[in-house]
């Protein structure tokens, strides 16, 4: 019986999922807009979660704002750049493309061009060393060697 | 190439990544900078704390150089930093408008005749609207406004003594001497 409760346990338990309004939106695209921002969108306070998971008073607020922009009828791109104005680029989990954040996202694929090249110079390197020290004289030495064990 | 140098550059981007490392523990994460600073302020107007039909707009600041101090009752941060506004106050240098954020209004009454009054006056936000527009995450937060009406500074978590003789007091003063 106890086992069968705790199977049920888990069963009912789902993923976490702070955002438990219910919302009325005009179309199921509207909807859409609004799932997707409020993932792609931080909880400040709670600088590592988003404003879909957070519970975070300052989450629901801003929820509130998207969910009343997206009625409106606002696109993604206006209520993000409704909450960078105020939050700054911070405030996306995906930060934008400008000077300041170069290093962030080309870093790595220069990084990873920089070890393809230190990985080619080692295997030429490798490829050109002087293999002449085995030669003939010394191979049949060798083989006569391990031929007389 | 030089073989030391093949054998250094290992240990020179070790280094290099640890002072990035290093550097990345010391930093406040809390300490967003905020968009706001250099735009001027978002304008609006509430009603005061406990004065019925008197309101507060940020239009009755223009000319003046002031700070914008959100606070709420029930933050922690606000406690701490209350005595060292009460001594903002006390110098004389400073004009400080408060905002009571999403809170109750017998709360933060209470609050001023318990802890006392650094402001000229308090601006109600119960529903945090304001606080949206002016990018607030975390009270206390504090703002530096110039008197064209424009953010100068932004000062985040609680006031100490040094943030007042190192930051905000030298700003003050070379605020006020622009026209």
């Amino acid at each position: 019986m106890k086992k069968a409760l705790l199977l049920a346990c888990f069963l009912i338990a789902t993923g976490a999922h702070a955002a438990i309004e219910t919302h009325q939106f005009d179309s199921p695209e509207q909807e859409a807009h609004y799932e997707k921002l409020i993932k792609e969108l931080r909880c400040l306070v709670c600088q590592n979660q988003n404003l879909a998971d957070s519970n975070a008073d300052l989450a629901k607020d801003l929820r509130r704002q998207t969910y009343d922009q997206v009625k409106q009828g606002k696109t993604e791109d206006e209520v993000v750049d409704y909450m960078v104005a105020r939050y700054g680029d911070f405030v996306r989990y995906k930060p934008p493309f400008k000077p300041l954040t170069w290093a962030l996202w080309i870093g790595p694929f220069v990084i990873l061009l920089l070890g393809l090249l230190v990985l080619i110079r080692f295997i030429r390197s490798r490829q050109t060393e002087p293999g002449g020290d085995i030669d003939a004289e010394k191979l049949k030495k060798a083989r006569q060697l391990l031929d007389d064990n | 190439m030089n073989r030391k140098l093949v054998y250094l550059l290992p240990l020179i981007l070790l280094a290099v990544m640890m002072w990035f490392l290093v550097r990345g523990l010391s930093l406040n994460p809390r300490d967003v900078p905020s968009p706001l600073v250099g735009k001027p302020a978002p304008e609006f107007t509430l009603p005061l704390l406990n004065q019925p039909g008197k309101m507060f707009s940020t239009k009755d600041k223009l000319g003046q150089v002031w700070l914008f101090n959100v606070w709420a009752s029930w933050c922690s941060g606000c406690r701490t930093e209350h005595e060292n506004l009460l001594y903002m106050k006390r110098t004389g240098r400073f004009h400080i408008v408060g905002m009571d954020y999403k809170d109750q209004d017998a709360d933060a009454q209470n609050w001023l005749n318990t802890l006392g009054n650094p402001y000229e006056m308090v601006a109600v936000d119960r529903q945090g609207n304001v606080g949206i527009d002016w990018g607030v995450y975390g009270v206390p937060e504090t703002f530096v406004v110039d008197k064209k009406g424009v953010i100068r500074y932004k000062y985040t978590g609680p006031i100490t003594p040094e943030g007042i003789n190192q930051i905000l007091l030298p700003l003050v003063e070379k605020l006020e001497a622009e026209s």
